[in-house]
């Protein structure tokens, strides 16, 4: 591909565990080199994560590893000898950057971290990401992404209107990519004052710490005013029960639909789609709804004062409910959006890579993937830059895949490459 | 000096952005910007009192005083930005505008899809003004394809994305998320993408355009479940899904947020393998834990329901942070649910991090808001300067960065552009 990429100066170096791995990805669609570093052997442990293509397990087929090292090189490396350390230290010399999600000391405790190997690369800007920080009462504490979740503060913000269920973390890693998003945040700042003084540094993420300023009004309605929100049933945390916002649709799907009507046209929309749908006879409140198209726009303190303005409120609120339990929950998605009402579907992953509209701005994104014969659809990027854009340049590597090339690059004979391999370095 | 960019030596002080954007999902990104020393300069609307910001003056409040200055969750999203109202329907406030945006080189905006461009400020027209502007818009659906018109909050961008769905427990409604995680997200990616296209500037001196979609942002956030659909053909909608509780990849059980003494109080305890199954073993202690069709992840995982119902009994007997501390010390990752001030005030992690600092607002005084989660040891981040009040840095902004003599400001003042 000849397209200019945002990152293609960049080489950079990842030594990072399941936590990290989301940093290292963004970085690659966008251009970077990455060069990820795995145990020789049974390469990165998450290659024994699941789900496997065709469920048959195999480190070359897991959909974790591939979902979170698109674009990226792999070397295998020994840090626990003496020999690997070396090598390390070699690569370390030509690159812009370290990437790592190690427990703090780590890499200390191997002679390799950022204090020994800035003489050699004083541009070199380490990341290093970690579970609490690199100091501090907790630095060595265990984590997961479900405990970060819970320790950080975004558990407590997500579940039921019934307290006897548990906080629910979300699915799908994202105390993992949090902390990752702060990451890239931080490297990228880096970045820009080595552009403009030459200068790397070293930066300390915490993950705990990004989980904490990623929880909204969990976060300020404390700081400013010791509140406490209260988790509801798939709407916002709040300090008292706001009215539900979800409803069931005749095919058993959910829409949200928690946005009121407050102005004529709205009102009219509904009224018209009760009309469209014949339900305006056994819809009880259409009264409440021609009430409100036919007066100006209702303002929050008509809302507090007026008794009547709280009732047309609430028919076009049930009016909604009402036409979401009898159509599918699509139509009512479309329906309500092309008329300028803020609903949604509730889409499964699945359901959201198959849709038109994501399908249409790229998001299904075709990857080769050789070894299996196959092309596979993965999920595209996040932001669309138009002159460097995002782009997966090559499937997730295979353990070990680009050990000649890039040790060759060091300077190393096939021969000495041959021995590091026979010795278990590499 | 209330004018001054609260991070003036900040890696990012050469960049001044003009900022037409708001909520979190723009101002999450330049409140970052800001808190490395860019210079970003909030344009809000007079007539409507920058009320187009529906977080502009609402609640929480630091004492019985409300207002448009006095909103607290918009002071914590805009902490370090010098703030200025543009009438942009007006003519001269929209020649204003212009000069504004000739003195900057990063502009960020999250209307709704077209509606900077119906004001006159597309990409185009900009880019003919200044041909390096880097151009970053952020809405929800994005400003192509079907649904380019359609309306999002964060509760919409995730339902659409996955994540709602995502989000909850078996045989239950969708849970989703009790905030907008959306907005947050959206807001870093908003960040990430105008930084990168500043360092390619850096290296070309060419500008870009930067569309962030609200509902991408969440789309690419569940990979592993997409790619065991287009791969497996499993759905995650089926029988038992989601269950964001336990986890499946990795597959590790007991793995669950469990009941602990007091008030809706509990505990996260993952159990990663068989090793960490001997440790926890030790620590409950009773019988049914000695149950040796347990001992191996399979035997656990086809008796997870059990599992977890015996694992409740044993926790709720505890305080959540004495059980947490204990099941540490003994190399299992656990944690408490913290409630907000629990890892605000009670979690030496959080504030020996600085992770709430304190800023100092013209109208509602000395106020906590979120800081940043990282430390860069030569240009750390600053966050001193609060955000600004309705149209506070006007005559900073257009005296003594546009050179506007008090006359032309009180004019246009007068004639309703500012």
């Amino acid at each position: 591909m000849n397209t200019p990429r945002a990152l293609d100066d960049l080489r950079i170096i990842e030594w990072c565990d399941e936590k990290g791995a989301w940093a290292g990805k963004l970085l690659a669609d966008m251009g970077a080199e990455l060069i990820k570093i795995e145990p020789p052997g049974s390469g990165d442990a998450t290659r024994q994560y699941g789900p496997f293509v065709d469920d048959s397990p195999h480190p070359e087929r897991s959909l974790w590893f591939w979902n979170y090292n698109t674009g990226k090189k792999s070397i295998t490396l020994d840090l626990t000898c003496e020999q690997g350390q070396t090598l390390f230290k070699e690569l370390v010399k030509g690159a812009d950057a370290v990437i790592e999600s190690q427990s703090p000391g780590l890499a200390e405790s191997l002679g390799i971290d950022y204090r020994q190997v800035t003489a050699s690369n004083p541009r070199l800007i380490w990341l290093s990401m970690t579970s609490f920080g690199r100091h501090g009462a907790r630095k060595d504490e265990l984590a997961t992404d479900l405990t970060l979740l819970a320790g950080g503060g975004i558990a407590w913000m997500n579940g039921y209107d019934d307290h006897t269920l548990p906080p629910v973390r979300g699915g799908g890693n994202q105390g993992y990519h949090t902390g990752c998003h702060y990451g890239v945040l931080s490297l990228l700042v880096a970045l820009l004052h080595r552009d403009q003084t030459d200068e790397g540094q070293f930066i300390d993420v915490n993950f705990n710490a990004a989980i904490n300023v990623t929880t909204e009004a969990g976060s300020f309605r404390w700081l400013v005013a010791n509140q406490q929100v209260e988790r509801q049933t798939g709407r916002h945390a709040g300090l008292a029960p706001s009215n539900p916002s979800q409803v069931q649709c005749a095919d058993g799907r959910y829409v949200n639909l928690n946005f009121a009507a407050r102005t004529p046209a709205m009102f009219k929309v509904i009224h018209d789609w009760l009309g469209e749908l014949d339900l305006l006879h056994s819809f009880e409140a259409t009264e409440l709804l021609r009430a409100g198209m036919d007066r100006g726009p209702i303002t929050a303190e008509e809302l507090r004062t007026e008794p009547k303005v709280r009732d047309m409120l609430t028919a076009a609120r049930e009016a909604l409910i009402f036409i979401a339990k009898e159509i599918d929950a699509y139509d009512f998605f479309r329906y309500g959006q092309d008329h300028g009402l803020l609903v949604s579907i509730i889409y499964s992953p699945e359901e959201m890579i198959d849709d038109e509209h994501f399908q249409s701005r790229g998001m299904a994104v075709a990857v080769e993937h050789p070894e299996l014969d196959r092309t596979i659809t993965y999920p595209g990027s996040p932001y669309k830059l138009s002159k460097t854009p995002w782009h997966i340049t090559r499937r997730p590597p295979l353990a070990g895949e680009d050990n000649q090339e890039v040790y060759e690059a060091l300077g190393f004979s096939p021969d000495e490459i041959r021995s590091f391999t026979r010795d278990g370095v590499i | 000096m209330i004018n001054e960019p609260q991070n003036p030596a900040g890696p990012l002080a050469n960049i001044r952005v003009c900022d037409f954007s708001g909520i979190l999902a723009g101002a999450g990104a330049t409140k970052f910007l800001a808190a490395f020393g860019a210079e970003v300069i909030r344009i809000e609307d007079p007539v409507r009192q920058g009320r187009w910001d529906m977080i502009r003056g609402r609640p929480p409040y630091v004492d019985e005083r409300s207002g448009i200055n006095l909103g607290g969750g918009w002071n914590n999203h805009n902490v370090g930005k010098l703030g200025v109202t543009i009438n942009l329907k007006h003519e001269r406030g929209k020649a204003l505008a212009w000069r504004l945006i000739e003195t900057c080189s990063v502009l960020t905006e999250n209307f709704a899809a077209g509606v900077l461009d119906r004001l006159g400020f597309s990409y185009q027209a900009v880019t003919r003004v200044r041909p390096e502007m880097i151009y970053a818009t952020n809405c929800g659906f994005g400003h192509t394809g079907p649904y380019s018109t359609y309306k999002s909050m964060g509760p919409i961008a995730q339902a659409a994305s996955g994540l709602t769905f995502a989000s909850g427990l078996p045989d239950q409604e969708p849970a989703g998320y009790g905030y907008s995680y959306m907005d947050h997200t959206a807001a870093y990616y908003m960040a990430m993408a105008i930084m990168m296209a500043i360092h390619y500037r850096n290296r070309t001196g060419e500008g870009q355009y930067v569309d962030v979609a609200a509902t991408e942002a969440g789309a690419v956030l569940h990979g592993a479940a997409v790619l065991d659909y287009t791969v497996n053909r499993r759905p995650q909608r089926r029988h038992g899904m989601p269950d964001a509780n336990h986890s499946h990849s990795p597959a590790m059980a007991p793995h669950n947020i469990y009941p602990c003494i007091g008030d809706d109080n509990w505990i996260a305890i993952a159990c990663r393998n068989d090793v960490d199954w001997l440790a926890l073993k030790n620590e409950v202690g009773t019988s049914w834990v000695n149950d040796a069709g347990f001992d191996t992840l399979t035997e656990r995982l086809a008796r997870e329901t059990e599992l977890d119902a015996l694992m409740a009994s044993w926790t709720q007997g505890f305080d959540k942070i004495e059980l947490s501390d204990r099941l540490q010390s003994a190399a299992l990752p656990a944690a408490p649910v913290r409630k907000p001030g629990e890892r605000i005030d009670g979690d030496a992690n959080t504030s020996d991090w600085g992770l709430w600092p304190s800023v100092q607002h013209t109208e509602m005084g000395e106020v906590r808001v979120d800081g940043i989660p990282a430390h860069l040891s030569k240009t750390d981040w600053q966050m001193r300067k609060a955000s600004p009040c309705l149209g506070e840095d006007n005559d900073y902004v257009f005296g003594e960065l546009l050179g506007l003599s008090d006359r032309d400001i009180d004019a246009l003042r007068e004639d309703g552009a500012i």
